[in-house]
């Protein structure tokens, strides 16, 4: 295997020094942390580097941690990958949970664009310099952001399920309207 | 066609004699029309992968006079919805019901468009008589295509017995007001 | 006329009045879908034609958008796989099998040889039968019924093994963390052998009828073609980026449960247009059945199908009510209480239509924390517009079969 985690990890730490930290390879890919504001330039760095050839953007994705401190509840996690020498990594940025805010991918992969879209449509996830920045999956009436942990899965509006015949209310009430 | 094994449907009570048979015009269209019901498939997800196969050879739904499948709304007497219907579809699912000319009937194939099925979620319609007025529910998730077949029976039985003035009937204007429909 | 569809400040809007046509003729705005029969999906575009050219097209997805990554959120991790049948319908044994490795990764599981062997033939059953849907409708959609309603039945064939595994047809929920909820009868190898013996006949009946036919080739050389660097580009994967001449495959890059142990090529196309993508899909089936057979011949002796796990996988019934342990666990496991470890973990495997990715992370709770499902057609449907642009109408919809969009896989 010529690429081996540990020159990943000290090649980066040479370019970028501080803003990349808490390597991580105790699960099945290599994982480590990026400040969000070089975010691009890391992924660039990967992905043009003659050595690294990340070339693939596997996948894209955003995660709610609304108990984390404030400058941390939000994470974009990006899943690389090298074909040539089948290496995957996993790169996370935190971001600040009242104004999530990180640069956007899609100059580097086109494929970013889409998974952008569905990120900011369920995590309200702002992506800088996206080119059409809109909702993907949901109505663009929507207000809310559904995959944020407070919004409830279940639509609160229906009528036709009564929470009591599902034993989902401690309250006796009558079932009879 | 002489030794074919084509089930003739059985006509309606009347009354024969020698050169003619008399009936009633209720039962004669009502017989017709059950058996010449062109379906307009709106399906959206799995159960349309279902339905494909009930069109398909090995069911067949072309035996109960639905060999025509039509995609226009404009000449297709039952509309069969199948599969999930967000609410994002639930807009363009009422046009297309709204498109269809009378008589029309629905059938409300899987769970999901019965009730949501297992997507209780804020996304997703909790069954499609929340937006039309539906005649049949055929259960599953997905339905097999008997079942789907089964469902078409029973439209046929309601279609025949249906008299041809309910269209105009206050009771089904009423259903209609109730959907907002005009 | 498209103020009805469009508002006055879209982007068409401005193209419209700029352009002058030598004779005179205008653009015009036509809206596919998301009802159009010959799209089988909801997939709306709006599109800016000339004449019976494409020349920009908008998509909108999310007509079924159904979420169930928030579902996900609130379900123990056994109740699961019946999401993941639901995401790619035409092909649900692999969903549910790279589900239940991505759980057993997690848990740090090992399945026995002959159970894996197992989720192999079903696997390859599932592309076999995916391929084959897809395949078809393309020949539909260039105007060749008949193909469709030959190789439908064999699709039947498939889903009759299915039952004989797990009960149901389409969307078969099948496996457990482990291995399989009950062995395979003997009529579901007994079925299996009959599939492998008829279908091979069939399905070359069925490339000669499409593979020299002179209109087929017409309606799909060079109709949607993409270059590797595009298609790399734009996140394709499977057979719709082999077609295009890349041979990655995560069964060979990343071998799953054992597909290292079998012999298979890799079958690329060169250009990644229609016709290519209808070859490799092809060609594919004809891998999946050698595979199969593989499996059935190497099969490990003895009757294993699931692996020693009583923590998570439920006891037999008998059990339960004779034994205290069996109780307990039964009980655990059916209430979601099963212990999960605090991690995170992403399980690729090669599904009909690309990489299927499985992204979870768990925090110790009866659910996952967060479980983001890389989904290939969400990913390549972007191209789509590039692909079909400066193509016909016509052409649209047999590049969009072509691609085998799944709407259900689409939208999540």
């Amino acid at each position: 295997m010529a690429l081996e985690t540990t020159e990943i990890q000290e090649r980066l730490i040479e370019n970028f020094g501080s803003k990349i930290s808490n390597f991580d390879q105790s699960k099945d890919i290599f994982t480590f942390e990026v400040d969000s504001d070089i975010n691009t330039a890391v992924i660039l760095f990967l992905k043009n580097d003659s050595i690294f050839r990340f070339h693939f953007l596997t996948d894209l994705c955003g995660i709610h941690y609304p108990d984390n401190e404030e400058n941390r509840q939000f994470a974009v996690v990006y899943h690389l990958h090298n074909w040539y020498e089948n290496k995957r990594i996993r790169i996370k940025s935190f971001l600040n949970g009242s104004n999530p805010e990180i640069k956007s991918l899609s100059n580097i992969f086109l494929s970013a664009n889409w998974m952008e879209r569905e990120t900011y449509d369920f995590f309200g996830i702002n992506f800088t310099g996206h080119p059409q920045l809109k909702r993907i999956l949901n109505m663009d009436e929507m207000i809310s952001f559904p995959m944020r942990k407070e919004f409830p899965m279940e639509d609160s509006g229906r009528t036709d399920k009564d929470d009591r015949y599902f034993g989902r209310t401690t309250t006796n009430q009558p079932i009879v309207k | 066609m002489s030794d074919s094994k084509v089930n003739m449907v059985a006509p309606p009570e009347g009354v024969t004699g020698e050169g003619f048979f008399a009936t009633k015009l209720n039962d004669v269209v009502g017989l017709a029309r059950a058996n010449s019901l062109w379906p307009l498939p709106f399906a959206t997800s799995c159960c349309g992968i279902e339905f494909m196969a009930t069109m398909a050879s090995h069911y067949d739904l072309a035996r109960f006079g639905s060999e025509r499948v039509s995609f226009s709304p404009r000449q297709a007497d039952m509309l069969l919805v199948m599969g999930t219907i967000s609410k994002k579809m639930a807009p363009i699912l009422r046009q297309v019901y709204e498109q269809m000319a009378e008589p029309k009937w629905v059938i409300a194939v899987g769970a999901c468009a019965t009730s949501g099925g297992i997507f209780d979620t804020y996304s997703v319609l909790q069954g499609i008589d929340k937006v039309i007025p539906v005649d049949v529910y055929v259960p599953g998730c997905p339905p097999r295509p008997e079942q789907i077949v089964d469902g078409v029976m029973q439209l046929q039985e309601l279609v025949k017995n249906e008299s041809v003035r309910r269209r105009s009937s206050p009771e089904y204007k009423e259903l209609l007001a109730s959907y907002n429909i005009q | 006329m498209s103020e009805l569809l469009l508002p006055p400040e879209h982007r068409y809007a401005k193209i419209i009045k700029e352009r002058h046509n030598e004779d005179g003729s205008e653009l015009s705005i036509l809206n596919l879908g998301p009802t159009h029969p010959a799209t089988h999906g909801i997939f709306q575009n709006i599109l800016l034609m000339d004449g019976e050219r494409i020349l920009e097209a908008e998509p909108t997805i999310g007509y079924i958008h159904r979420a169930f990554e928030k579902i996900a959120e609130n379900r123990p991790f056994y109740q699961i796989t019946p999401l993941t049948d639901r995401m790619n319908y035409c092909s649900s044994p692999i969903n549910n099998m790279g589900w239940w490795m991505t759980i057993e990764k997690t848990l740090g599981i090992e399945v026995p040889k002959r159970a894996q062997y197992l989720r192999v033939i079903v696997m390859e059953l599932a592309r076999i039968s995916d391929h084959l849907i897809c395949n078809s409708i393309l020949g539909v959609d260039t105007g060749a019924y008949t193909g469709f309603l030959y190789v439908m039945q064999f699709r039947e064939k498939i889903y009759e093994i299915y039952e004989e595994i797990c009960g149901a047809r389409l969307t078969t929920n099948m496996g457990r963390m482990g291995g399989f909820e009950r062995d395979w009868s003997p009529e579901a190898f007994r079925k299996l052998d009959a599939f492998l013996e008829e279908f091979p006949a069939v399905w070359k009946e069925f490339e000669n009828l499409f593979v020299r036919n002179r209109i087929f080739i017409d309606r799909t050389v060079n109709v949607g073609a993409i270059t590797a660097e595009k298609a790399l580009a734009y996140g394709f994967t499977g057979p719709n980026l082999r077609a295009a001449g890349v041979d990655y495959d995560v069964r060979v890059a990343q071998p799953y449960s054992s597909y290292e142990d079998f012999d298979f090529i890799v079958p690329v196309g060169k250009s990644g247009d229609t016709y290519d993508r209808f070859c490799v899909r092809n060609a594919e089936v004809w891998e999946s059945l050698s595979i199969i057979r593989q499996a059935l011949n190497k099969m490990p002796e003895g009757n294993d199908y699931h692996a020693d796990v009583p923590e998570y996988y439920l006891p037999p019934k008998e059990d339960v009510y004779n034994s205290m342990e069996s109780l307990i666990y039964h009980f655990k496991i059916v209430m979601g209480e099963v212990p999960v470890p605090v991690g995170e973990v992403y399980h690729p495997v090669e599904g009909a239509n690309g990489e299927i990715g499985f992204y979870l992370v768990t925090d110790g709770s009866r659910t996952p924390y967060r479980l983001h499902f890389r989904r290939p057609c969400f990913i390549f449907y972007q191209a789509y517009p590039e692909m079909i642009k400066g193509a016909m109408l016509s052409d649209a919809i047999v590049i969009l079969s072509s691609l085998n969009v799944i709407a259900g896989e689409l939208d999540a």
